[in-house]
């Protein structure tokens, strides 16, 4: 029986594996019934894979019988691979096992879509049912949405889980058409308008009764494919913007396409995965988040695609010489969050720390700001400067002679291949 | 030499204290009270370099005297910035002591909002020691791996960097709060030990005679083996060998923890 069991786990976490989220922060649930387990804190990693990535969450599919046929997913009907399912109770005794075990925050819960679309979230829904109420399970669930999936059962998830995701994987709609042709967009987005209508409705309710049940606590989340339909970075981020602004979004994931078909509508089988443009998004993403940038400043018509060689504040930096020099001494934490090498947490450092004494280089070096890439962008209490005339050109070379992107040995040419 | 027989201030002095937290604080009411020029810290019974020139004193730990100290900083200065201290005590690094003693004068000096200092020395000193900490005891959060033994107690060993066991008690209580554990540090030779009520320190007497005569069948639950191997394969399997990238996985895991973690052992 064990080995059917190691059997399953494997088919059914690798064909879960590229889904990337595993983020298991942003919840509130505490351990109010004396049970197992909470979901409060900003999430832990409890160990990483040979590719790097964190391990936070047990990531399964619930099975791999699948009634779709998208092109760019390994489980579609029309792939020739061994198929698998779980039953409820053996996804809960995993759960409950590997957390107590402190292997894991919780689970994550996709899965094909078989039947329909509400059998099967009916399915997943009742995993997490049954962790919270029979085994007093209060760790993080994450639970996939199935699009199509109707209100009733998306509202009872919300109940059960800390958060949903519906993943839009192709970032047009004409790629979804293409690669995806039994899913439709608007499947994708009523789940999430319910979902978003339904968190702040809660959230209000919370605010007048203490004790209005959770509904979603870590909100919503979606994933994109990257590099399998040909789009552009503009096209990924200006997507992920709008699910930001119009559906108060938590994350949006982006993950570089890995090659599982020989479909010609895809990239062939052996072509490398584009980690360094996936990476590239995600500062964008950030700077997006946490630096005050418009999306538009830093992809727009005039430069549809970000630059593989320098990051894209530097990049953004570079084109509006203008801003600059920034005074560390006197300018707005705004204006700081701009420069170059300086991240959120040195940027209020340097606010907090320039009323005591006017800051030099060398207060900024300890700060633990990068100097190499800064100092052509700031001033600072100090007679010397590294802002002679330089064009742009100029110091995008001195930098980029100066230090080398830990991508750029490998990663340099496989850019071309998806650019 | 008693602390009290000191009369001459502008002498350095070098306090020793029995190397407990509330040692240390109740060294910095003595130093503050009786106008010391402290040139450094000691422990007790332990080996040191000293400074030969100067006066010694050894301190009587006075809980008192220690709490004082502690709440007149919460005046000071955010909570966050009191707990950087103690987790900066906790890295056990040598000259520690002095430096936590230099930040506390600097955070009584008088100044607004003091702990924003970063261009201070010993703030920013204060500030990076406790990151550093502060990330190991993220570490054994995540890096714990318990395993339940036959008679249903949770067991992990662990070997930290710095010696973050009393960092560890609450997030473990209120995360486990249904199940017996005990998480034990090899190198310090003690641990925490939860009952479903309370968090206990305990130091354990590992006999050799009896880890011989039990085989590890004995000592763990039946279902341990099943577990751990899912894991193992679960580890396995969620691994995607074209993104290989073993330098971060190195970088997050380092080898140092690998003899403790299941899925690297």
């Amino acid at each position: 029986m064990s080995e059917r069991l190691h059997e399953k786990l494997e088919i059914l976490a690798d064909a879960a594996k590229y889904d990337v989220s595993c983020s298991s922060s942003g919840s509130k649930r505490k351990n109010h019934n004396k049970g197992l387990g909470e979901a409060t804190g900003s999430g832990i990693c409890h160990t990483y894979t040979e590719d790097g990535r964190c391990v936070s969450l047990l990531k399964i599919l619930l099975t791999n019988h699948c009634i779709f046929d998208c092109a760019y997913c390994v489980t579609r009907k029309s792939n020739d691979i061994k198929r698998a399912a779980f039953t409820v109770q053996e996804v809960v005794d995993l759960t409950m096992n590997f957390y107590r075990r402190n292997y894991i925050e919780g689970l994550f819960l996709s899965s094909g879509i078989f039947k329909n679309a509400d059998y099967t979230m009916e399915r997943l829904v009742s995993v997490a049912k049954k962790l919270r109420t029979e085994n007093k399970f209060n760790g993080y669930i994450h639970l996939k949405t199935i699009p199509g999936a109707s209100d009733e059962l998306m509202h009872e998830a919300g109940l059960w889980a800390d958060r949903l995701s519906v993943n839009i994987e192709i970032p047009t709609e004409s790629g979804l058409k293409l690669l995806a042709p039994d899913k439709n967009i608007k499947d994708m987005i009523e789940p999430m308008t319910y979902l978003k209508k339904e968190i702040i409705r809660t959230k209000e309710e919370s605010k007048i009764f203490k004790s209005a049940p959770l509904f979603a606590p870590a909100g919503q989340s979606t994933q994109m494919i990257i590099g399998a339909s040909g789009e552009s970075d503009k096209d990924i981020m200006h997507t992920a913007n709008k699910f930001y602004k119009g559906f108060n979004l938590k994350r949006v994931y982006y993950s570089g396409y890995v090659p599982i078909s020989n479909d010609n509508r895809l990239p062939e089988l052996g072509s490398a995965v584009p980690v360094l443009r996936e990476n590239r998004l995600y500062q964008t993403d950030w700077l997006m988040r946490f630096y005050g940038f418009n999306v538009h400043e830093l992809l727009n018509d005039q430069f549809p695609n970000l630059d593989p060689e320098i990051d894209p504040k530097l990049s953004w930096a570079l084109r509006n010489m203008a801003f600059f020099p920034v005074d560390v001494n006197t300018a707005d934490l705004q204006l700081i969050l701009r420069v170059p090498g300086i991240g959120v947490q040195s940027a209020q450092k340097i606010v907090g720390a320039r009323r005591f004494n006017k800051l030099g280089w060398d207060h900024l070096k300890k700060i633990g700001i990068a100097l190499n890439r800064a100092k052509y962008f700031i001033t600072c209490n100090s007679p010397i400067t590294d802002r002679k005339d330089y064009t742009e050109a100029k110091i995008r070379q001195f930098i980029l002679n100066e230090s080398r992107s830990k991508f750029l040995t490998n990663g340099g040419q496989q850019y071309n291949l998806f650019g | 030499m008693e602390a009290s027989s000191i009369i001459f201030s502008d002498k350095p002095v070098n306090v020793s204290y029995d190397g407990t937290w509330y040692g240390l604080l109740t060294a910095v009411f003595e130093a503050y009270s009786k106008k010391w020029n402290v040139s450094g810290f000691v422990v007790i019974d332990r080996e040191s370099q000293s400074d030969f020139f100067a006066e010694k004193v050894i301190v009587v730990t006075d809980e008192v005297k220690a709490q004082r100290v502690w709440l007149g900083l919460k005046k000071k200065v955010p909570k966050e910035n009191c707990i950087q201290l103690y987790r900066c005590y906790l890295s056990e690094m040598t000259g520690m002591a002095f430096t936590i003693f230099s930040c506390i004068k600097f955070y009584f000096s008088g100044f607004d909002s003091p702990h924003l200092a970063y261009g201070n020395p010993d703030v920013l000193k204060i500030n990076q020691t406790s990151k550093m900490v502060y990330r190991e005891k993220h570490r054994m959060e995540a890096f714990v791996r318990f395993q339940r033994t036959a008679d249903d107690l949770y067991y992990a060993g662990i070997e930290p960097d710095f010696n973050v066991i009393p960092l560890l008690s609450q997030h473990f209580a209120e995360r486990y709060a249904d199940q017996n554990w005990l998480i034990y540090d090899i190198k310090r030779k003690y641990g925490i030990y939860y009952d479903q009520d309370k968090v206990e320190e305990i130091t354990l007497n590992f006999s050799n005679e009896a880890g011989a005569k039990t085989s590890v069948k004995d000592v763990f639950h039946d279902s341990e083996t099943l577990y751990q191997e899912l894991w193992k394969n679960y580890f396995k399997n969620v691994n995607i060998p074209s993104r290989r990238n073993i330098k971060l996985h190195v970088q997050h895991v380092p080898k140092r923890y690998w003899k403790h973690l299941i899925e690297k052992k």
